[in-house]
Parts: structure tokens; C-alpha cells; sequence
């Protein structure tokens, strides 16, 4: 399908950027007039990506997130988070509902979020390398409702 | 301030302000635990009204309130949840845990 927009956007792996980077990719996807419930579907599941980046990928140091956001044909989304952290070496086992490594305040549900609330999720990973999470989400259009 | 506390008997009230994340949810926690350590309340509720937004994290605060309240064997109840929030609260599976009380009606919100 062929890209319509796109965005990028490197942010160090602090905590105080999580905000910034939910505000940042919903804002360059309101052109695309989601609804208030796309948009915060979206802001979440960028949430926990990031969160995990700072949490997991780079847990005792500060590294480089990179944020890819693809505009497509037919409203369809790809956000793209990606880290050059850690790794993750069992993804399925990391994918899987309230596993986490992160102690009692985590709740483990990061990627059950990500995956409830955008349509697709893909995660790969390489320990040592980083992790990619590629997350798509078609939006509704709002002239069909009409 | 991110959580305003108040005081009735044995009832401890959190109203949450702002932002629930990862960045935020520690000195949320923080707040919390030290006003159910100074009251030991037989209750605490946690008032989601003036939170704005809230991801897994918000899972975790209240997962790791709920095993502290257990401990003195206090109940917990999750009041004014946005239909966003409650999304994210049933994922988890919380209302197993707490009674959730999804809203305010429009006219309690307004005041």
C-alpha cells in the first residue's frame, strides 16, 4: 500500500519522554481525523512500546529509541518503535499475558495492551541487537458513517 | 501534587490527577502507600475522575495497592473510570480484584 506520510523521531530512553512520545505520534496521526477512541487506543499502545524500551531494552542505561510513523493508503497506520538494547530472548514468552521481569509494579501487560488495542503487533528481536515492535492500525473513515 | 488524599474514619480517598504512566506512577505510589502506612484504613479508594490518561501502568499501581491492602486486610474500590480506563482495568482483569464503579453521572462531573 503506498505511504502517504511519513515521521521520525529519536528520543533518549528517559522517562520523561514517554509523554512526549504518545503525544507526538498522535498528533501527526490526527490528520488523519481519527476518533477520540483511535487516538487513545494508539497514545497507549506507543505507551507500553516505549515503556518498554526504557524499562527492559535499556535498563540500566540510556539509549536511543527510534520512532518510525507510516501514514498509508486507505488510513491505514504502521508505527514502528525500535531500540538497539538488550533483547528480548524468548518474544513469545514475553509477549504472553502477565509474564514480566520487572518486578511487583509491573503488571506484565504491556504487549497485551499493544495487541488489544491496535490490530496487529509484531515483535521481533535479537539479544544483544535490540527489539523492533511494528504495530498497524486501520482507521475508520469518517465520511462511511455519514 | 499528582494525588490529593482524604481522610473520613477508616476510609482513605486517592483522588489521581494527570497522567498515569510509567514516569508517573512512582510518586503516585509513593503518595498512596504513605497515606494507608499513616491511616490504616479498613477502605481505600482510588479516584481515576482527573486522570487523563492511563496505560498498564496504572495496572501495576493498583495490582501493588491491592497486595498492601491485603496485608491488613483492607478492600479496595476503583471509583469514575473513563470507558479508556475501564478498557484497560478489565484487560487485566481487576474487577476480580476491586469493585469498579465505572462513573460519574453528568451532573456530579459538571460540579
Amino acid at each position: 500500500m503506498k505511504e502517504l506520510n511519513n515521521f521520525k523521531m529519536v528520543i533518549p530512553s528517559k522517562s520523561s519522554n514517554e509523554s512526549f512520545a504518545r503525544v507526538a505520534v498522535a498528533a501527526f496521526v490526527s490528520q488523519l481525523d481519527p476518533t477520540i477512541e483511535e487516538i487513545t487506543d494508539i497514545k497507549t499502545a506507543v505507551s507500553e512500546a516505549v515503556t518498554n524500551c526504557i524499562v527492559h531494552a535499556y535498563k540500566d542505561t540510556i539509549g536511543k529509541i527510534y520512532i518510525t510513523v507510516s501514514i498509508r493508503e486507505e488510513n491505514k497506520v504502521i508505527v514502528k518503535i525500535k531500540d538497539k538494547g538488550c533483547g528480548i530472548e524468548d518474544v513469545k514468552k514475553a509477549m504472553e499475558p502477565l509474564f514480566t521481569t520487572a518486578g511487583e509494579e509491573r503488571a506484565g501487560l504491556g504487549f497485551a495492551v499493544m495487541q488489544s488495542f491496535m490490530d496487529n503487533v509484531r515483535v521481533t528481536s535479537k539479544v544483544g541487537k535490540g527489539t523492533t515492535v511494528t504495530m498497524t492500525k486501520t482507521l475508520s473513515r469518517r465520511e462511511d458513517e455519514k | 501534587m499528582s494525588v490529593r488524599i482524604e481522610v473520613c474514619g477508616e476510609v482513605v480517598t486517592a483522588y489521581l490527577q494527570g497522567e498515569l504512566d510509567h514516569h508517573t506512577a512512582r510518586e503516585m505510589r509513593e503518595e498512596i502507600d504513605a497515606a494507608i502506612d499513616r491511616n490504616m484504613p479498613t477502605l481505600l479508594v482510588l479516584d481515576f475522575k482527573d486522570i487523563t490518561f492511563m496505560d498498564s501502568s496504572g495496572i501495576g499501581l493498583v495490582m501493588g495497592r491491592y497486595r498492601k491492602l491485603q496485608q491488613i486486610k483492607a478492600e479496595l474500590h476503583i471509583t469514575n473510570t473513563s470507558p479508556h480506563i475501564y478498557k484497560v482495568m478489565k484487560l487485566a482483569g481487576l474487577e476480580r480484584l476491586a469493585k469498579i464503579d465505572k462513573g460519574v453521572k453528568a451532573n456530579e462531573r459538571a460540579k
